[in-house]
């Protein structure tokens, strides 16, 4: 404790300093006083006893000093006077710590916003309690390592683990809430009764569901989000109890879910409504076939590894396939880390980023090193002549190093209100590209990053002129008169530039190849034309549910009628299945002529779109061969089907496939005449469609849809693709007022064109390749005012000797090239260097498969960023350049 | 600050511990008793006198009170706080103990 109570004796000494100092004042000012009396007394002239007291107390500051130390204000005391020295300094040369602490600024405003992100995304825990037991559960067959888990699979996954404390599933649907206020359409989950309770979240109102809600036949329960309760209940306790009319059925509201409660994995949405899935009634609950994009997460008991919890699981998925091998057979169960599945894609972007954001801070490092150097070097008399009196060479050192993290402190402090003010803004403009993104901010160990990156670079930049002072020939110094030194210092200026060209290198070429992925990327042809195509959903009113097929058939086609006579439409198709880019579905069939496959597990799979004729027409996907849909191809008509080249080319290699037939499983589908061929569409995204095993589509008509599946359309909805003669974002309100006045019950939502489905599909790689920009724009400037710095900076130094050389006869071309080539050299070397150095970043960029269409060492990139540094650096060197070339002789051989 | 100055320094808060144990004084009348009793062969700097004198007071070895001056004027009198009376003793034994020594070898060696 001893150095407590030291600690507390010198903020104590240093509160009483005033009283002290005058205290000693008064006493060396009567000590003073007597000894002039004595000298009196001794018979000087008062002038001699004065002037011999003086010269018998030497060095008064010297003794108060002394004195001041023995009061114990030690380290304290020196740390405010290099402080206030600091300050003073730096209020001296105001041009110089303005430049500095902007660009520290950028450099640590820049890192810390982005490792707020990567803090946020990356490194935080799951905001449940224990979550590292948490894991996402898939089925996997032959074709999808994550596929769906069929429900009666579920069940008995939950009844006969040993891993886990509770297994759960959700599927979105889209409920029709009517009653309360306008009819409105509702993000909502089905659940297992255990969702909640898995992931550890308690109701903020209310109760959770027990397993008593999630039964056949059970009274519906709902549980709705906070926002939702607030939005349509003014947040009243009383709501508890409570009924609301979702998809025509009176549900009772059991619970409230937190507002905090956020969760975005696979198909998973944190939505608005949450309803026991029993009480969906989907046929398909009850069949080991139909998958339904059911996906499970499951808690894992304490102690339990993930390889247990997935060794598990296959057992019983293996005894699952061995009983009913018509469903299961070549299925079995997967499990991968909750976290990981959330975060999994972003994760090398947001590494690569926070790299490429480190070099622009070393970038910017440099810079201010280069001119504190500057400065150092013009200080260096300053402190030849306090080490010359007296002062350390230490204490010489940590007053220099004092300053810069006075500077970096300063920069450190305007990097943190620009990270808090650029995260909200980046995250803000582009929402869907990162997962956990509402969890991203400032926390204390965001705090804790900025705080240690200001005081790493405050001691990286301000170590070079720390150690150019301590080994400087002081003595030497002062000798040498007011010419400063020469020689050794350019050398360490060069390397600087050298290392700056170099960084901003690696930056422009990880950008540069970001940039042309991107553009790669925006060439591929997604299969169809996406300009002026509006896509949204419908849901058909409640009453329609109960009302027969026939009905829907006659309300599709009404539909269908009202939005192809808006004016502006050109054409119309409602879509039911998957939609390019955005909603995947598949279904598995054979050849006719071939035995029926044994399990479904040994069928052909494909994508399948249920279409209507005019959806050729409005996506512009080209027919290959016979024809497509038309308004006679109805539930009358014998069953077609249209399929793209992929499969046409899969499964009737060199065959002609029209008037073939493929065998939709299920049962209740005849056997389907293929009628045509139209191009692939890039189902997958533009990116990765090829690689995907499942590539193969076909096409059915919606009207010829068996009974069983109409009936299904109203409490599903419907996808609707429009053509428009103009901007598509301009029809989004005639379309959506005219199908307001056709049922004021149906729900119109979700617009998006299909331009910005594409946008989104790209939405990470965009996100990447705009920030490794922004950041290279940034390396880019920071270096070129480097280099100004630098050039400018030796060119003043230099006046004497170019004086010289003019004088004897140089021309402005030597002159030139003196002061260019010195800029050129130190340029090409940090190219060099540069690019030895980008070849690890881009190749590590490339493992991740973050660039598409280029090469890691595409040499077109390559050349294309080196020439711009190279011109860039040039020319920031021609304007000192030409301030060399003015120069007058006269002038600058009489400057000494 | 030096090194070297260390056993200067320590015999310098020795006789000043000397000095004030009979009654409390001021920084001036201390160094003159010095220089007096030593007949003029100490003679103490005032560069050493007061940063000793803070360092004594610091350490907690004498206490300080302003009080009027032979000549009337406010000076500081250092007097001994029970601690320094007890460490003038200690070194007064281990100086007289080295003083001894230190003759010893002179003449023997």
């Amino acid at each position: 404790m001893q150095w407590l109570n030291a600690m507390v004796d010198s903020a104590r000494s240093l509160l009483r300093r005033r009283s002290k100092e005058q205290g000693l004042d008064e006493e060396l000012r009567f000590h003073l006083d007597r000894q002039i009396e004595q000298n009196l007394g001794a018979g000087m002239t008062p002038a001699e006893a004065r002037y011999a007291a003086m010269r018998s107390f030497g060095n008064a500051a010297l003794l108060r000093e002394e004195t001041r130390e023995a009061w114990g204000l030690g380290t304290l005391d020196v740390w405010r006077q290099d402080l206030k020295y600091g300050l003073r300094m730096l209020g001296k040369n105001p041009a110089l710590a303005v430049i500095a602490t902007l660009t520290l600024g950028l450099g640590i405003g820049a890192n810390t916003a982005l490792f707020s992100v990567v803090n946020g995304v990356l490194l935080n825990p799951l905001p449940f309690p224990q979550p590292d037991q948490l894991l996402m559960l898939h089925e996997s067959k032959p074709n999808f390592e994550a596929g769906a888990i069929p429900y009666p699979n579920f069940v008995d996954w939950q009844n006969e683990n040993r891993t886990f404390s509770s297994i759960a599933l959700a599927r979105g649907y889209a409920f029709s809430l009517t009653g309360i206020g306008e009819p409105e359409r509702l993000q909502g989950e089905w659940v297992t009764a255990s969702f909640f309770g898995t992931l550890g979240v308690r109701p903020a109102l209310g109760r959770d569901f027990t397993s008593s809600d999630d039964q056949f036949g059970a009274g519906p329960t709902v549980m709705i989000s906070a926002s939702l309760w607030k939005r349509k209940f003014g947040a009243a306790p009383d709501t508890i109890g409570k009924t609301m009319t979702l998809d025509g059925k009176a549900y009772t509201i059991v619970g409230v879910v937190p507002a905090s409660f956020d969760l975005r994995v696979w198909n998973f949405r944190a939505s608005d409504v949450y309803a026991p899935i029993r009480l969906w009634g989907h046929p398909g609950l009850k069949n080991r076939q139909a998958a339904l994009g059911l996906h499970g997460i499951g808690r894992m008991k304490p102690g339990v590894t993930v390889a247990q919890a997935r060794a598990d699981l296959q057992r019983i998925a293996a005894s699952l396939a061995a009983a009913y091998p018509d469903a299961d057979r070549g299925t079995t169960a997967n499990v991968v880390p909750l976290k990981q599945s959330i975060v999994g894609d972003v994760q090398p972007f947001l590494w690569v980023l926070l790299g490429a954001v480190g070099l622009v801070l070393l970038i910017a490092c440099v810079n201010v090193a280069n001119l504190l150097l500057a400065r150092a070097t013009g200080r260096t008399r300053e402190f030849a002549i306090r080490v010359a009196l007296g002062a350390g060479r230490s204490r010489v050192i940590r007053q220099l190093l004092t300053e810069s993290l006075l500077l970096a402190l300063l920069g450190g402090g305007l990097g943190l209100l620009l990270a808090w003010w650029g995260t909200g803004a980046g995250l803000a403009a582009l929402p869907t590209a990162l997962p956990r993104a509402s969890e991203v901010g400032l926390d204390g160990r965001v705090l804790i990053f900025a705080v240690a990156i200001s005081l790493l670079s405050g001691i990286l930049f301000g170590l070079a002129p720390a150690l150019r002072i301590s080994k400087a020939e002081l003595h030497e110094v002062l000798k040498e008169g007011g010419r400063g030194s020469s020689g050794g210092n350019h050398r360490a200026h060069g390397a600087l530039v050298v290392v700056e060209v170099a960084l901003a290198l690696v930056l422009l070429a990880g950008a540069g190849l970001m940039l042309r992925s991107l553009a790669r990327l925006w060439k591929v042809d997604p299969g169809f034309d996406p300009g002026n195509v509006l896509n949204f959903s419908v849901t058909f009113p409640p009453s329609l549910m109960k009302s027969g097929p026939a009905a829907v058939r006659g309300y599709i086609r009404g539909l269908d009628e009202k939005m192809e006579s808006t004016p502006g439409v050109e054409s119309v198709s409602l879509l039911w299945g998957a939609f390019p880019m955005w909603d995947e579905d598949d279904w598995t069939f054979w050849l006719e002529g071939q035995p029926k496959p044994q399990s479904e597990s040994e069928m052909d799979w494909a994508l399948h779109y249920v279409v209507e004729p005019g959806y050729l027409k409005t996506m512009r996907i080209p027919l290959e061969r016979g024809r497509f849909f038309t308004d006679q191809d109805d539930e009358r008509s014998p069953y077609v089907v249209v399929v793209d080249d992929v499969l046409a080319s899969k499964f009737f290699p060199g065959q002609n496939p029209i008037g073939r037939r493929i065998i939709l499983s299920g049962g209740g589908y005849p056997p389907a005449e293929i009628i045509g061929v139209v191009g692939h569409v890039k189902q997958w995204g533009l990116d990765s469609d090829d690689q995907n095993p499942l590539r193969a589509q076909f096409y059915e008509s919606l009207r010829q849809q068996p009974d069983a599946a109409i009936a299904l359309v109203p409490g599903l909805g419907v996808g609707v693709a429009v053509r428009t003669a103009g901007s598509p974002a301009g029809m989004i309100g005639p379309l959506s007022r005219g199908l307001h006045e056709m049922n004021a019950e149906q729900v119109v939502y979700g617009f998006k064109t299909m331009n910005d489905i594409i946008s989104d599909s790209v939405a990470d790689r965009r996100f990447s390749m705009i920030l490794l920009g922004a950041f290279a724009a940034l390396a880019l400037v920071l270096a070129s005012v480097g280099i100004y710095g630098v050039i400018s900076y030796l060119v003043g130094q230099r006046t004497q000797e170019i004086g010289i050389r003019v004088a004897l006869g140089a021309q402005q071309r030597d002159v030139l090239r003196l002061v260019l080539g010195d800029g050129a050299r130190m340029t090409l070397v940090g190219v060099a260097a540069g690019l030895l150095a980008a070849l690890g970043l881009t190749r590590f960029m490339a493992r991740y498969s973050l660039l598409f269409g280029v090469t890691a060492t595409d040499p077109l990139t390559f050349a294309g960023v080196a020439l711009l540094l190279t011109a860039v650096a040039l020319a920031a060197c021609y304007i000192p350049a030409r301030r060399a070339l003015a120069v007058d002789p006269l002038v600058a051989l009489r400057c000494e | 600050m030096d090194k070297k100055t260390d056993l200067l320094q320590g015999t310098l808060d020795l006789l000043i511990l000397r000095t004030i144990a009979l009654e409390p004084m001021h920084g001036w009348a201390i160094g003159q008793r010095i220089q007096q009793i030593s007949k003029d062969v100490l003679q103490v700097q005032q560069g050493s006198l007061y940063p000793a004198l803070h360092r004594l007071e610091h350490r907690g070895l004498v206490k300080t009170e302003w009080g009027p001056s032979d000549n009337n004027r406010r000076a500081k009198f250092y007097s001994l706080t029970r601690a320094g009376r007890k460490q003038l003793e200690a070194e007064r034994a281990s100086w007289q103990r080295l003083a001894a020594a230190v003759a010893e070898v002179l003449e023997t060696a």
